[in-house]
């Protein structure tokens, strides 16, 4: 690190030109790292709040795929998965969508979470309505209802009281509202012309012994974990799809920049690498003498775009969906600073190459 | 010392296989200096770089402080260059970004043990003196003259204790004035660090500063004048 440092002090113009490039794009990293995930618990908090191993659908059509809009299961399919061995408990969940409105006149369109109060082994800290005519507002929605525990609240003709204001659950960018399974039966009985579903999806915990494939063909139902299954939600395939590839291509692009960079950058260098190892340098010294002053260089530009993301996003994560954690921030400059560094290690190639015969050759100083 | 064994430098040119150095030897004993003349060309370069580690002989040996570098790996002559070898080249060479004093410290960070780190700083200072740079430490190369960075390339070359010098023509880009004291200083230092020095030089009236002088024509080495 000896001569990397110096040249960072003596070719400082340069360096801090790239270190801001670094940080520029660290920032649009950052942001779209901090966007998706916003985005995504507006989408998938409600679900992955939920300690289960696999959420069980209507088996889909003929080249369908899983929906939880498409979906509705059965009482005896939930029955066929409770009873089965090695499965420790099949919840059943009903997801519609209603617009609610406040004694007071707000109103807002939420996704109502049809639940069974046993549902809370698997919804851990989350309070659940305790019986009939309640309902618990997620934050959110007592947020866009203006309405707080004790007030009632009218959904799709009939009125309940706010049992508790709870948790930050969102689905499909709608805030939720938890209510009695036999309640949202009704809700979604009037809002279909058909007969009252049941529910929309089983929540599944497994023991030991589960055979999904053969429960899943006796009941008739496809069932999947978490992470497919959160895929089922209209709209969060593309909507994720499309940020994560935007950040995967930042990430190439920052890889490149670096690279591209420090390749100008050991070219022109290449008269001092092939007189240092003229002098007995080992190349080893000169490609760690090398990556130590691109790791400064990333460090130093990847902390300042982390730190004003973390700094801007702080302030207008109540504005927007948008979430300041370390897999907003850590993990996308981790991998910034090891594909910056590969970038980097890419370049430094040509050092390996560097015939110190050439020094005799003659370079001005 | 450095002593070159009928040591014979080949290398294809196209079908045909150019001779640069035809079965070459000297002795250069600790303390001395041995010039090396000729016409451009001639396999001055050549003979400099077998003597330096930087390139194999095609058959020979070469020598340097009782080990035999053409017989050496990669790695060890790397290590021969770091820790025995001296280099002056003909242009100083000096990294852009290091001070005169940098450019002596960082022959102690080429790779080697930590341990050799110890006392650089102070070391570097005294071969600055020594060689009238004393106040321009902390010059960088674009802060100094030809000259003065032609003095900081021999201190650099001196820094690591080499028990051999190689100089490859050091006043070609210095006027008369400035040329004779860079070859003063070259056989000062010589003479001071006990190394054996190999001087490469188109210069005749340097010639008579050395110890002995050699004329190189078409790869092949003539003893020209021994010193008294």
């Amino acid at each position: 690190m000896f001569v990397a440092l110096r040249d960072l002090r003596h070719a400082r113009g340069r360096f801090i030109l790239i270190g801001s490039v670094v940080a520029l794009i660290t920032l649009l990293v950052g942001f779209l790292g901090g966007l998706t995930q916003g985005l995504a618990n507006a989408n998938i908090s409600s679900l992955t709040s939920l300690s289960l191993d696999r959420f069980v659908f209507e088996q889909p059509g003929d080249g369908q795929q899983l929906s939880f809009s498409d979906s509705t299961v059965t009482r005896e399919q939930a029955s066929t998965w409770s009873t089965a061995r090695g499965v420790d408990a099949a919840e059943p969940i009903g997801i519609a969508t209603a617009k609610a409105t406040a004694t007071g006149g707000s109103q807002t369109t939420a996704a109502l979470f049809g639940v069974r109060h046993s549902l809370e082994g698997m919804a851990g800290d989350q309070t659940l309505p305790a019986g009939p005519g309640q309902v618990v507002l997620s934050q959110p929605a007592a947020d866009k209802l203006d309405a707080t525990t004790g007030a009632r609240v009218h959904i799709a003709g009939a009125s309940y009281r706010v049992a508790a204001v709870d948790g930050s659950a969102q689905y499909s960018h709608m805030p939720v509202i938890w209510m009695p399974l036999a309640d949202w039966q009704s809700v979604a009985s009037a809002q279909s012309a058909g007969a009252a579903p049941y529910a929309t999806v089983l929540a599944v915990t497994l023991g030991d012994g589960a055979d999904t494939a053969a429960i899943d063909h006796a009941a008739a139902t496809e069932s999947t974990g978490l992470i497919p299954a959160l895929l089922a939600i209209d709209g969060f395939r593309s909507e994720i799809g499309s940020l994560l590839m935007m950040m995967a291509l930042l990430f190439g692009i920052s890889a490149l920049v670096i690279g591209a960079f420090f390749t100008v950058w050991t070219l022109q260098r290449l008269g001092d690498i092939a007189v240092l190892k003229a002098l007995g340098s080992t190349t080893g010294a000169l490609v760690r003498d090398g990556l130590g002053q691109a790791l400064i260089v990333l460090v130093v530009g990847v902390g300042l775009g982390i730190g004003i993301t973390a700094g801007v996003g702080a302030l207008i994560s109540g504005a927007v969906p948008f979430v300041v954690s370390q897999l907003t921030t850590l993990v996308p400059a981790v991998a910034m600073i090891a594909l910056g560094l590969a970038g980097a290690g890419f370049a430094l190639r040509s050092v390996t190459r560097v015939d110190p015969l050439t020094a005799l050759n003659g370079q001005n100083a | 010392m450095i002593s070159l064994e009928n040591v014979t430098l080949t290398y294809p040119d196209g079908e045909r296989t150019v001779v640069a150095v035809d079965n070459a030897t000297l002795a250069v004993p600790a303390g001395s200096v041995t010039a090396i003349t000729g016409p451009s060309g001639s396999g001055k370069s050549s003979l400099l770089a077998v003597a330096a580690g930087l390139i194999k002989p095609t058959s020979g040996r070469a020598m340097i402080d009782g080990v035999d570098a053409a017989a050496l790996s990669r790695e060890e002559t790397t290590r021969l260059r770091r820790e025995k070898i001296g280099i002056v080249f003909q242009s100083p060479s000096l990294v852009p970004s290091l001070t005169a004093l940098e450019q002596l410290e960082v022959m102690r960070r080429l790779g080697g043990p930590r341990r050799e780190r110890a006392g650089a700083r102070g070391r570097a200072a005294e071969l600055l003196d020594a060689v009238g740079l004393a106040g321009s430490e902390h010059k960088r190369p674009a802060q100094l003259s030809g000259g003065q960075r032609q003095r900081v390339n021999i201190a650099r070359a001196l820094m690591n204790e080499p028990r051999v010098l190689i100089v490859d023509e050091p006043t070609s880009a210095l006027d008369q004035r400035r040329g004779a004291a860079i070859i003063e200083l070259i056989l000062a230092m010589t003479a001071e660090f006990g190394t054996s020095t190999l001087l490469v030089t188109h210069d005749q009236s340097h010639l008579p500063m050395a110890d002995a002088v050699e004329r190189m024509v078409d790869g092949v080495l003539t003893r020209v004048e021994e010193a008294a």
